[in-house]
């Protein structure tokens, strides 16, 4: 009895080690990749192709503040080799309780496999000096919605396929390829957004949350004011007002708000000026037709090129 | 040479470079290649620029993670230690760093940079009025019912903790304090420490993420309400693999077998078990079903010979539609909870503090409670809860109870609750009690639980 239990305990011993000493297959393989968003899946994808299998876990019309840490995205997340962020703080209300419950333990932070997109990126609106709440749900690291800006994606794309021949050293070349090409094509496409926007530099916009910077500095657009009294606070009678007053004395006309907000007070201030809503896709997936960033671009020029053109 | 140096350095070696090409080649020629060739060496530059920008950023945080020691400067006055978040504490540590110069570096900790390795301190305020009389379970007309303090950081690569004190009216508690271990193999997620147990849902949750001010008869009476079942031990979780698009996962949980009024461990043997079932599953985007199955075991007060189980079964409907998920959703959530307890057929109550009412004999009690909470606008919430449960220690007594809620967000950091509850005694009283309640929280943004 003694001798079995010992000897069981030397095969559950042995099971152990291999199961701990196992080294990892250095052979191309297809990495299972998970992003909080939409937007670093559709990069991952342009870079990855079919060496990755990619997914993100938030929908590109919901709101990537207030995302729910449902445990169907712990299945995603408990057999990823990579796990993708935004990082400065955008998921912080969901991603660490989920990292935490993987039981994957590839991807808790500052493992291999867990990358943090945002210090690739040029971040805006970097806080300085002392920040509290009484400015709203203010993101002391900058401004996360940094992916709204072709050239940040270029350089995130450039990080990921790092990161990506980093993991599968036996597909770099592939992944390198792969970057290039949609670095020559992203290139090509922000020539022709830029001679879209081109008559359009210069005009002063609002937008409902502070969504919109790097957009904006990509386009030469001037943020002037924005419809949320500050960062996450519901718009107040007395900040709309003023906003109303502003964009009448700016000659403002656009208001730039996301799906996932209401528009009812867009709407009114729309009416009080004279302007227009342009409801503009944050992320990949916001409409159906969104598959990828190229069509995100195209979707959000469009829409707001026409509007400039009807408020002319 | 210091972050902000190199930066700089580095810039102006990159602004001279990219000059000295404009100058060089714009004149010269001015043909399309050209330009183009010149866009995409200003694009390669920025890209450098950004990329040492974002080096610059992890450098910082990296530097004030090390260990240093800053005597020559005061702490700076903004930055205290507690009241901004957490997050802001690398910059700040980062810019006293950077003040200080080049001077002799001590070992050992202390320093502003130390702050870095803080924990997230997060602070909640639970403060409640009450109105109405209720000669059984009185409340006070104000209370500072609470004030708890979060303290959670990354232990190491393989673990990290979290810690929950509690700061009542009349003393301290360590309401949870626990190490989890994250990177375990085939996917294993244990902790060990202080925690609250996996007995269905609100069993496990703190005071400040329930949707009423609070906890309904049925945790009163039969799960040891407030503190319910929590306890010294371990547990161990994993995820089953299951079929469809349904997601199971299994908690097992030892404890010492101390909790409230549920278990007494007697001696050292007396431990508690707890074990629960999830099932999860996504209806549409829009919607999914939470289900749970409980039990637990363990010694009761009248000593080691007897035995207290609980069985529980929950079940949670949660509904938000994704495109308007700041402004609508509701929960629908409901336990059902049986306990069965031996209890010494002739009750010798004079050595031991029994209950009130205790009753001679093995004990059946059963209770639920069904809740709903409808968020209609993007600060208000209005909800209900029907109760009933049977008393633990005499099962024959049965009390009853509702409550209508509602609920306003000044802000994602505060809220505001006014409930009214009716509560039938078995003993033939009636209360009617109202209450406000105000809860707000400073510090780190901790994750909202699901």
């Amino acid at each position: 009895m003694i001798l079995a239990s010992k000897s069981s305990f030397f095969a559950l011993a042995t099971c152990l080690c291999v199961v701990l000493v196992a080294p990892p297959s250095a052979t191309a393989k297809t990495l299972r990749v998970i992003t909080t968003l939409t937007d670093l899946a559709a990069l991952t994808h342009e870079v990855g192709g079919d060496k990755v299998d990619v997914e993100a876990l938030a929908k590109g019309y919901q709101d990537p503040h207030f995302v729910d840490p449902k445990p169907s995205f712990l299945l995603k997340l408990r057999h990823a080799d990579l796990l993708i962020s935004v990082g400065l703080d955008l998921e912080i209300g969901w991603l660490p309780p989920l990292i935490t419950q993987s039981g994957n333990g590839n991807i808790q932070p500052a493992s291999q496999g867990f990358l943090d997109a945002s210090q690739f990126a040029e971040i805006l609106e970097i806080p300085q000096g002392a920040v509290t709440r009484a400015e709203g749900d203010v993101h002391p690291l900058g401004n996360p919605h940094y992916w709204l800006d072709p050239d940040n994606a270029r350089r995130i794309a450039k990080g990921i396929a790092t990161k990506l021949a980093d993991m599968d050293p036996a597909d770099r070349a592939y992944f390198q390829q792969r970057e290039q090409d949609f670095e020559k094509r992203l290139a090509e496409a922000d020539k022709k957004w830029q001679a879209q926007m081109a008559p359009y530099r210069g005009r002063k916009i609002v937008t409902y949350h502070r969504s919109w910077p790097n957009f904006a500095k990509h386009f030469g657009l001037d943020v002037i004011g924005y419809i949320e009294p500050r960062p996450g606070i519901p718009p107040t009678p007395s900040h709309t007002i003023e906003l109303v007053n502003l964009m009448k004395r700016e000659n403002t006309k656009i208001e730039l708000i996301e799906p996932y907000f209401d528009a009812k007070t867009p709407e009114s201030i729309a009416s009080m000026t004279g302007g227009k809503v342009v409801v503009m896709m944050p992320s990949v997936g916001g409409k159906p037709e969104i598959t990828d960033y190229f069509k995100l671009f195209d979707y959000d020029i469009e829409i707001l090129t026409q509007a400039f053109q009807q408020t002319r | 040479m210091r972050p902000s140096q190199m930066l700089f350095a580095f810039m102006v070696v990159l602004t001279c470079a990219a000059a000295a090409q404009q100058t060089a080649n714009v004149p010269a020629t001015g043909s399309n290649t050209d330009v183009s060739a010149l866009e995409q060496k200003i694009r390669d530059l920025e890209d450098r620029l950004v990329m040492l920008e974002g080096q610059v950023r992890q450098l910082k945080a990296q530097k004030t993670s090390m260990p240093s020691e800053d005597t020559a400067s005061p702490p700076t006055p903004s930055s205290t230690a507690v009241t901004p978040a957490q997050l802001t504490m690398p910059q700040e540590a980062g810019r006293t760093t950077a003040s200080a110069g080049d001077n002799v570096r001590l070992g050992g900790a202390g320093g502003a940079a130390a702050k870095a390795l803080n924990p997230d301190i997060s602070v909640i305020g639970d403060f409640i009025a009450g109105a109405g009389h209720n000669p059984l379970n009185p409340t006070p007309a104000f209370q500072m019912h609470e004030s708890e303090v979060g303290l959670q950081a990354i232990v190491d690569p393989y673990a990290r903790a979290d810690f929950f004190i509690s700061f009542g009216e009349t003393g301290v508690n360590v309401e949870e304090g626990f190490i989890t271990f994250t990177a375990l193999p085939s996917g294993f997620v244990a902790k060990a420490g202080k925690m609250r147990a996996a007995f269905g849902k609100v069993n496990t949750f703190h005071n400040h993420v329930m949707p009423w001010v609070d906890r309904p008869l049925v945790s009163q009476n039969l799960v040891g309400g407030e503190d319910g079942i929590n306890d010294a031990g371990f547990s161990v979780e994993h995820i089953i693999p299951a079929p469809g698009k349904w997601f199971l996962d299994f908690t097992g949980q030892a404890f010492r077998g101390d909790s409230a009024d549920v278990y007494t461990s007697s001696n050292k043997n007396d431990l508690s078990v707890v074990g629960h079932l999830r099932g999860y599953r996504d209806l549409t985007d829009d919607s999914n079903l939470d289900l749970g199955v409980s039990y637990s075991r363990g010694h009761n007060l009248f000593g080691g010979d007897f035995i207290t189980n609980l069985y529980g079964v929950d079940a949670t409907y949660r509904w938000k539609p994704l495109r308007r998920s700041i402004y609508k959703s509701f929960v629908a959530r409901s336990e059902f909870i049986w306990r069965q307890q031996n209890q010494p057929s002739l009750l010798t109550c004079q050595s031991i503090t029994c209950p009130v009412d205790t009753a001679a004999g093995f004990q059946r009690a059963f209770g639920f409670y069904a809740s709903g909470d409808f968020q209609f606008a993007r600060r208000w919430f209005v909800g209900g809860r029907v109760d009933r449960s049977d008393r633990a220690f005499n099962s024959h007594l049965n009390d009853k109870g509702g409550s209508v809620v509602l609920t306003y967000w000044p802000s994602e950091f505060a809220q505001i609750r006014g409930q009214y509850r009716f509560t039938r005694y078995a003993d033939r009283i009636n209360a009617h009690e109202a209450f406000i309640q105000l809860q707000f929280a400073l510090g780190a943004h901790g994750a909202h639980p699901f």
